[in-house]
């Protein structure tokens, strides 16, 4: 708890990198997994950042089981759905965490298209989440998580 | 057998957005952790679950080792009529739970 109060007292872990104009980037900053697995999931369009929030706690104790949402809140135009929404992580030992897709817009839904899970979290990190609509556009962010408790540490 | 839950409404609307929450039972084995005798266990995890409104396909989950044991899916839909919502996983080593529920639009 002392940890956690000086930390809160500081204000570190409360930083969440919704804004458009974080450090991180793409090109630079990103781990080769992350971008490798960004590459695929875009399948060819550029990724812009922007249009999608990421409901997960900033300070998690325990990251065995992480409750984390998604949701896609760019502007509603007639005829474009989200195909797919993708979450990933730059720190747990593979960067996919899960994709949703949906085939079709008559699947019934359509925006904002919103999905939720449960992750891992193996450690400290940011985590990303992207979005491709049929449109071709591709849509990213991310937030930073701070883990007092990682994933995969606990013997059976 | 596995064990999976389905919430949502009893009663729908027609057009009505609804969110159907869905878990199965399973320990998603990452590959990464050692037993006690200090051996991995092998990966073995549910790969993908799909959602079926009737005969369509509204919606699949591609699932990796960074989900969560018993892993849980929460997503919208808006239904204009009744039907059956027939929920899929699917895993390694032949892992294959399907789950149905009725969806009652009034």
């Amino acid at each position: 708890m002392t940890a956690m109060g000086a930390a809160g007292a500081s204000g570190l872990w409360v930083v969440r990198s919704w804004a458009s104009s974080g450090p991180f980037n793409l090109a630079g900053t990103a781990t080769p997994a992350l971008q490798e697995a960004l590459k695929h999931f875009a399948a060819g369009a550029a990724m812009q950042r922007g249009r999608l929030k990421i409901d997960i706690d900033a300070l998690v104790e325990n990251g065995n089981a992480v409750p984390v949402a998604v949701t896609y809140t760019g502007p509603q135009v007639e005829g474009v759905y989200v195909r797919a929404l993708g979450l990933f992580t730059e720190l747990n030992p593979a960067p996919d965490v899960a994709v949703f897709r949906w085939p079709a817009p008559a699947a019934g839904l359509q925006m904002p298209a919103r999905v939720s899970t449960r992750m891992r979290l193996a450690t400290s990190q940011g985590i990303t989440a992207a979005a491709l609509l049929s449109d071709g556009s591709c849509w990213f962010d991310r937030v930073e998580v701070l883990v007092t408790l990682a994933a995969c540490i606990e013997e059976s | 057998m596995a064990q999976a839950l389905i919430t949502l409404p009893k009663q729908i609307r027609a057009g009505q957005r609804v969110t159907v929450q869905a878990m199965v039972a399973h320990p998603m084995e990452t590959g990464q952790r050692a037993d006690a005798q200090g051996q991995l266990v092998p990966k073995d995890i549910v790969r993908r679950l799909t959602v079926h409104l009737d005969q369509a396909l509204i919606f699949e989950v591609e699932f990796h080792a960074a989900v969560a044991a018993n892993p849980y899916v929460a997503f919208d839909l808006r239904a204009q009529t009744s039907g059956r919502l027939r929920l899929k996983w699917e895993g390694d080593r032949g892992f294959s739970h399907v789950e149905e529920v009725a969806l009652q639009v009034t």
